[in-house]
């Protein structure tokens, strides 16, 4: 299946040594002018291009191998099955899980917080229950959780973060209780790009017998991931973010967990058997995907983690922390401009804002220049409620981008104040 | 296409030092308008006599085009009739859409600045926010009117 996804010279012996002209080579989208000037994309917290060897491991999947999994007893069925368990197995392993039992595809963090807000939380929290998480979540780890409570009159209890987008775990730990039934923190802040201190969180809820969910949209593409080491209950990842494609994401749940958990959603493949009076659920993974699973995007997101390890997620860590001290240098030392999101350990997120410039005019006038950034909340309306500013404007990193890359964004957020006049 | 077309020294001018900003004590109704994309938030207040737009003004916080369509407007449609008001935002929704103006439209005046939006498919909202907020006001007047 992976014929074509190739890793990269150096992935089986010594890493070669990072080469980012030769990262962007296998980026296609990468190649382009938009608006007469070269592509700058820095909009990859929002989703991640995709390398060729994604695009073709998908492309090859259709075209050879097609097929429904767990079901067929003809040759393409049992190939289509190898292949979507394969890569289970080996994402699974990127992400430092011994069992595929505990790699549920879901299709994408979001599925994957809502399936952990539904079957464990409706099952564990009840009226006067608390669930704790962050001032700096994404809608969609506040949302899912909001519901529940709701439902279940309980209370949502939110740790305070600092103006530097530092959350306040002191705080945090004040709020653990006997109340408390699940903490749901996001790795790294999607708006700001703080990394949070995820051990410190998991081991004082441990401290009191309570499950963390992690929501690692933002870690993953950033930060190697060793989640037996980190030993959280719950974890979740987008593929798109990933360099995988959109419509699938896993969610990582311990297994003991999951073996009580209820199932999300009823149907095909996550049962043993049914009749009219009683249905056996299937063994974990499959008790959670129910239905025919996206398969292709399991294998897309598969090579895109072949190709990751073939680079080196240490090795794209070390890159991209190199860009956004640059980054962070060049912002900083602008007149007139603030960053947004200064905590001192940070992934891949520069936000920020222009004296007298509404951040939608930051964008509209950047992509007239070819850069890609996103204005708004970014889904985070609370992180800008807190920091009282309507929204900000974000420059997000990748693998792929450069310093020159960054003085291209200096250069249009000049061009930005020219305009302006400010 | 340079962006000097969509930020015309007109419409940073209004952004800068919007008209019309402010609450209108005498006014009959309010509307409020968001954008939730951009956080963009607007109120226009409208003192509406008889079939006649007496007075008109708006708060709020957005982006540049935002900010100056409500100011422009403000402006434009002061002392305007309902008939006209309508009238004028047919005409200003083509213009933004880049669509040609409807048969017997009346003349844009200095709401024309806003040409340029017309190439920057993403930002129409930004330009046409307000007039929305403008109508759902009228219409709530309309409503007052009629149950008393």
């Amino acid at each position: 299946m992976n014929k074509g996804a190739g890793v990269r010279p150096g992935a089986h012996g010594s890493p070669a040594p990072f080469d980012v002209e030769a990262v962007r080579r296998d980026f296609p989208v990468l190649h382009q002018q938009v608006h007469g000037h070269p592509l700058v994309y820095l909009d990859n917290a929002a989703t991640t291009q995709k390398p060729r060897q994604v695009l073709e491991a998908i492309d090859q999947y259709y075209r050879t191998t097609n097929s429904n999994i767990h079901r067929g007893v003809h040759h393409l069925s049992q190939k289509a099955t190898d292949a979507y368990e394969g890569a289970r197995g080996r994402i699974a392993k990127f992400l430092g899980i011994t069992s595929s039992a505990e790699a549920i595809f879901v299709r994408g963090a979001t599925e994957g917080i809502n399936l952990v807000a539904s079957s464990y939380g409706r099952h564990h929290v009840g009226p006067g229950d608390e669930v704790i998480i962050s001032a700096m979540e994404h809608h969609s780890n506040i949302v899912p959780w909001q519901m529940l409570c709701s439902e279940r009159k309980a209370s949502l209890r939110v740790v305070p973060m600092s103006d530097e987008g530092e959350a306040d775990l002191d705080a945090y730990e004040e709020l653990l209780s006997a109340r408390t039934k699940i903490v749901a923190f996001s790795h790294v802040s999607n708006a700001l790009g703080t990394i949070n201190d995820v051990k410190r969180i998991v081991g004082a809820a441990h401290d009191h017998g309570i499950p963390v969910l992690l929501d690692g949209a933002q870690a993953a593409p950033h930060l190697p991931l060793d989640l037996e080491a980190l030993g959280c209950d719950f974890y979740v990842i987008s593929g798109h973010k990933l360099y995988g494609p959109t419509g699938i994401g896993l969610l990582y749940g311990r297994e003991e967990l999951l073996e009580a958990m209820p199932p999300y959603q009823g149907g095909g493949d996550m049962i043993k058997s049914v009749t009219f009076d009683v249905t056996t659920y299937n063994d974990l993974p499959h008790k959670f995907e129910a239905g025919t699973p996206d398969i292709a995007g399991v294998i897309g997101l598969g090579a895109a983690v072949d190709y990751l390890q073939g680079i080196g997620m240490e090795a794209i860590g070390a890159h991209e922390a190199k860009l956004l001290s640059y980054g962070t240098r060049a912002l900083q030392q602008e007149p007139r401009v603030r960053l947004i999101g200064t905590a001192p350990n940070k992934a891949g997120v520069l936000s920020f804002l222009v004296e007298g410039v509404h951040p939608h005019d930051i964008g509209t006038i950047l992509d007239r220049q070819g850069i890609a950034i996103r204005a708004g909340h970014h889904c985070a309306q609370p992180v800008m409620d807190r920091l009282g500013i309507p929204a900000t404007a974000r420059a997000s990193l990748a693998l792929y981008n450069t310093t020159a890359e960054l003085d291209a964004l200096l250069q249009g957020i000049r061009k930005v104040k020219e305009v302006f006049g400010t | 296409m340079s962006t000097d077309d969509l930020y015309q020294e007109v419409i940073l001018d209004h952004y800068r030092a919007p008209r019309n900003f402010g609450a209108l004590p005498s006014a009959t109704a309010h509307a409020e308008g968001h954008n939730p994309l951009c956080g963009d938030r607007v109120t226009v207040y409208v003192q509406v006599e008889g079939d006649q737009v007496r007075a008109i003004r708006f708060e709020g916080s957005g982006c540049a085009i935002s900010t100056a369509s409500a100011s422009v407007m403000t402006d434009a449609l002061s002392g305007r009739s309902r008939a006209e008001v309508q009238a004028l935002f047919a005409a200003f929704h083509a213009l933004v859409r880049g669509e040609p103006q409807p048969a017997g439209a009346p003349p844009l005046g200095k709401l024309a600045v806003f040409s340029g939006v017309s190439d920057y498919p993403t930002r129409v909202k930004c330009a046409v926010l307000v007039w929305h907020t403008l109508q759902a006001a009228l219409a709530g007047d309309q409503q007052a009117v009629t149950t008393e």
